[in-house]
C-alpha cells in the first residue's frame, strides 16, 4: 500500500484547486519515481544526469528543440547517455525534464519528464524484457498488483505483453500498404489514426521493427537492412516509450543525421550543428539498447487519467 | 492565416469559401513522428459535419466574420427581422439559426448578429432579458405543498420555473444563457 508522507497537507488547506484537484496523483506520481529508482538500484544500474542544456541536439526531423542562449534545450538525454556508454559505463538510467517546442495536447506538455535507461550487450529485445518487468513492479510498489484499471479498461501486466511487427499491423489495420504510406509521407497517420485503435487491448503492446527511415539512432536489422530495430509501447491508448538497438556505426549514423538535417532544411526547421563529439565518441561505443519513456504517462496509467495536466503540478497555462 | 499549429477548439476557419468552426480538437503526435491535428469541423451556414487529420504542413484562410449590433424587429412567417441600428439595412434570420434565441426576442432587444460576408449566421443574446408573465397560477400564501417552484409563461410564449410569488402582469429577469428564472423585477 502507498505510504502517506506526513507532510501532506489536507486538500481543505490546499488554496489552488488544481493542486488539490492532483493531489492523490501527485502522491501516486512520488511514489512511481521513487520505486522506478528503486527498480534500477536494485538492478545495478547507475543513475546519471547530463546536461539539460547542449549546443547539438540530434537531428531529428520532427522534433523542435526550444533554443538557449544560442544552445537548446535538450529534447532527449540520449547523445550524451551514449557518450556515457561509450566511455565505458555498461548500465546507466536518468530521469529528467526534456523540452519539445511545440507539442501541447491531451496527452502532450512542451516539458515533460522522462526515463532513459542504456545497457551494454544487449538488444532490443532484452529491453521489451525490462518493460514488462518494470511495470509490474511499479505497479507491486503501490500495491496495484498483476492487473489493474485503466479508466473503463482493464490492462493485464503480466508477461508476455502482444508484440506486433508494423509490416503486420498496416497488414491488417492500414488502409494504405506500409510502402504507399512511406512514399506519400502519410506513416504518422495511419499509425495514429488506423491502427492505434486496435492496439488498445487489455495487454499492453510493443509495436517493433520500424521502416530505417524512421530510426534516426537506431541498428538496422542484420538480415534485413530496409528495418530498424525499434520498438514503442502502446498501453490504454497511450504511447509510453521508443526503444532501439543501438547504433553504432559511426558512417551510418553520419549518414541518418545528414538526411535529417535535409529534412528539416527542406520544412524551413531550425537545422541544428551536426553533434560531432556524439559522433566521434560513437568509435568507442559497445553494442547496446536503450529505451526512452514518458513518465507523465506511465503515472497517467497509474492514476487511471487520460489527460497529462491531471499528473503535473502546473501545466504552462497555469504558469 | 493559420498554421496547423495555430488549430484549437472554437477557431473559425474558412475553407473552399465556407465558414467553419472546430468543434473537437486533438493534437496528435507520435514521439518521433509528424505532428497531426485531429479536428471535427461544423460548416456554420448549413450545419454540415466532418471529420480531417490535418499536417503541420496545411494552411487555413481566416474566416470573414464579424458581429453587429442590431435590433429585433419582428416576426415573418417562420423568419426574424433585425435592422442595423447604423445603416437601417434589415436582415432574417430563420428559427433554426435562432434557436433558443427566439424564447427570449422582445421588440426593440439589441442583439449581437454574426455575419459571414453578407450572410447572417447567428445571434447572441444579452445575458439578460426582462420579460412581463403573461399566465402563473394565483399564489395561495402558506400554501407549503405547492413547493418552492411553479411554472409561469412569459410574453414570447416561453414557459419557465419560477418561485410561487411570482404573479402575472410582473416583469421577471432571464438569464438567456441558462434560460433560468434570476429575480422579480419591480417596476
Amino acid at each position: 500500500m502507498i505510504h502517506v508522507p506526513a507532510i501532506m497537507s489536507p486538500v481543505s488547506k490546499i488554496k489552488d484547486r488544481d493542486s488539490a484537484r492532483n493531489k492523490d496523483n501527485l502522491l501516486i506520481r512520488a511514489m512511481i519515481i521513487r520505486g522506478i529508482r528503486q527498480f534500477f538500484i536494485d538492478r545495478d544500474y547507475l543513475e546519471v544526469e547530463t546536461p539539460i542544456r547542449i549546443p547539438a541536439p540530434a537531428p531529428e526531423t520532427y522534433i523542435d528543440a526550444v533554443p538557449s542562449d544560442g544552445w537548446f534545450l535538450h529534447t532527449s538525454p540520449e547523445l550524451c547517455m551514449k557518450r556515457l556508454l561509450a566511455a565505458g559505463y555498461s548500465k546507466i538510467f536518468q530521469i529528467t525534464k526534456c523540452f519539445r517546442d511545440k507539442e501541447r495536447g491531451k496527452h502532450h506538455l512542451p516539458e515533460f519528464t522522462i526515463l532513459e535507461w542504456y545497457k551494454t550487450g544487449i538488444d532490443y529485445w532484452e529491453i521489451m524484457n525490462e518493460c514488462e518487468d518494470l511495470f509490474l513492479f511499479i505497479s507491486h510498489y503501490l500495491g496495484m498488483g498483476e492487473i489493474i484499471r485503466y479508466r473503463d479498461m482493464k490492462i493485464d501486466l503480466r508477461k508476455p505483453w502482444i508484440k506486433i511487427s508494423v509490416r503486420d499491423a498496416f497488414e491488417c489495420y492500414s488502409p494504405l500498404s506500409l510502402e504507399k504510406a512511406m512514399e506519400d509521407n502519410r506513416f504518422d497517420e495511419m499509425v495514429a489514426c488506423h491502427i492505434e485503435p486496435h492496439l488498445v487491448c487489455e495487454k499492453p503492446v510493443f509495436l517493433y521493427d520500424y521502416p530505417v527511415s524512421l530510426g534516426a539512432l537506431a541498428r538496422s536489422k542484420k538480415d534485413d537492412p530496409t528495418v530498424a530495430e525499434r520498438f514503442e509501447i502502446y498501453m490504454g491508448g497511450l504511447e509510453l516509450a521508443n526503444a532501439f538497438s543501438e547504433l553504432t556505426d559511426v558512417d551510418e549514423q553520419r549518414a541518418r543525421f545528414t538526411e535529417e538535417r535535409a529534412h528539416r532544411h527542406e520544412l524551413g526547421q531550425t537545422t541544428y550543428p551536426m553533434p560531432q563529439i556524439f559522433l566521434d565518441a560513437l568509435h568507442d561505443m559497445p553494442d547496446s539498447a536503450g529505451i526512452a519513456l514518458g513518465i507523465d504517462r506511465m503515472i497517467m496509467i497509474f492514476t487511471g487519467t487520460d489527460t497529462i495536466d491531471d499528473v503535473v503540478t502546473f501545466t504552462p497555462e497555469k504558469l | 492565416m493559420y498554421n496547423a499549429s495555430d488549430l484549437r477548439k472554437n477557431l473559425k476557419i474558412q475553407i473552399d469559401g465556407d465558414p467553419y468552426v472546430i468543434t473537437e480538437f486533438q493534437f496528435v503526435k507520435p514521439g518521433k513522428g509528424q505532428s497531426l491535428y485531429r479536428c471535427k469541423l461544423r460548416n456554420m451556414i448549413n450545419g454540415n459535419q466532418f471529420e480531417r487529420t490535418f499536417r503541420s504542413v496545411d494552411t487555413f484562410q481566416t474566416a470573414d466574420l464579424q458581429e453587429k449590433k442590431m435590433q429585433y424587429l419582428y416576426p415573418e412567417g417562420n423568419k426574424y427581422c433585425f435592422m442595423d441600428l447604423e445603416t437601417y439595412e434589415q436582415v432574417y434570420l430563420t428559427e433554426e439559426q435562432l434557436g433558443d434565441a427566439k424564447n427570449f426576442l422582445i421588440d426593440s432587444l439589441e442583439v449581437e448578429i454574426l455575419f459571414f460576408g453578407d450572410t447572417p449566421l447567428g445571434i447572441t443574446l444579452p445575458n439578460f432579458v426582462e420579460l412581463t408573465v403573461t399566465r402563473a397560477d394565483p399564489w395561495v400564501k402558506g400554501d407549503t405543498a405547492a413547493g418552492n417552484s411553479k411554472p409561469v409563461t412569459v410574453e414570447t410564449g416561453y414557459q419557465l420555473l419560477a418561485p410561487p410569488f411570482v404573479e402575472e402582469g410582473e416583469k421577471i429577469r432571464i438569464d438567456t444563457r441558462t434560460g433560468d428564472y434570476v429575480t422579480r423585477v419591480k417596476n
